[in-house]
């Protein structure tokens, strides 16, 4: 099971309320390359994966949950205290209507998270190859919310997600090693 | 945001910075499952975890629960602050 713990992984802060930051944010919350697809991904695919990769995926699995809180975190303390005029000039007006200022899972364009986002293959180089290009992805986009946001506070806590996509980038490309590896044994008569 | 003590920052961040070591070790240790050295680091670190937890949820209240930490009377875990209240 899991334990939710009253404690953010990495401290948030932003300095300034500015619903345009977070309307580019959104797009790590329920964006294809976002936490919320990086969680269920690897917690679903952790089921078929060889054993010797179970572990890892669980425990990156759980940290993208901790990154999916950071990122709610962000969205929220950027929008909390907005007018509808500030709403409306950050271009959020249409999720205002729909969510006032609850979150929702969608993109930075509004389209909203689905399950197609994400694959399971059954094939362990197929699933970690493709986990290896979602945490690529997520480093990537990181980087350009960074170029587009002037808040230091902010790009403080998005420095520390975009150094965690490179890790889990890294562990799993050991993680293939580890799979090429066993599979060469096998062939060994 | 609520007002809460500068303690519950400094703690809160000592928490943070030992966590961190820890959550690198275990995704080290997963695919590295007989580096010692990193296994000691690891169990270390376990050790001066539970220290600050303790010292954390003395003063400010659960930080898990399902009996994962003891509780106060009135029951304190759904107090205020949640994590992105603070």
């Amino acid at each position: 099971m899991w334990i939710y713990e009253k404690k953010l992984q990495y401290p948030v802060r932003v300095s300034t309320c500015n619903p345009r930051l977070a309307k580019y944010l959104i797009e790590q919350y329920g964006g294809a390359d976002g936490e919320l697809s990086a969680a269920l991904r690897y917690l679903n695919q952790r089921y078929t994966i060889p054993d010797k990769v179970i572990g890892l995926l669980t425990d990156i699995g759980t940290e993208e949950f901790a990154h999916l809180e950071m990122i709610a975190t962000m969205v929220y303390k950027l929008t909390k205290d907005a007018t509808p005029e500030q709403i409306k000039a950050a271009g959020i007006e249409d999720h205002y209507v729909n969510h006032d200022k609850g979150l929702f899972y969608h993109n930075a364009a509004g389209v909203p998270w689905t399950a197609a986002f994400i694959q399971t293959k059954g094939d362990p180089i197929a699933d970690l190859y493709e986990d290896i290009a979602a945490e690529e992805k997520a480093r990537a986009t990181y980087q350009w919310i960074i170029n587009l946001s002037d808040d230091p506070d902010l790009n403080d806590g998005l420095r520390f997600l975009r150094e965690r996509e490179i890790v889990h980038s890294q562990r799993f490309r050991e993680a293939v090693e580890i799979l090429k590896d066993e599979q060469g044994k096998k062939k060994i008569f | 945001m609520k007002q809460v003590p500068a303690e519950y920052y400094q703690i809160m961040e000592q928490i943070q910075a030992v966590d961190f070591v820890l959550v690198e070790l275990t995704l080290y240790l997963d695919t590295h499952n007989d580096d010692f050295e990193a296994i000691n680091q690891f169990n270390h670190y376990a050790k001066e975890r539970k220290r600050l937890k303790k010292l954390f949820e003395s003063q400010f209240g659960p930080m898990q629960q399902y009996g994962n930490s003891y509780s106060g009377s009135p029951w304190n875990w759904d107090d205020t602050p949640w994590p992105w209240q603070v």
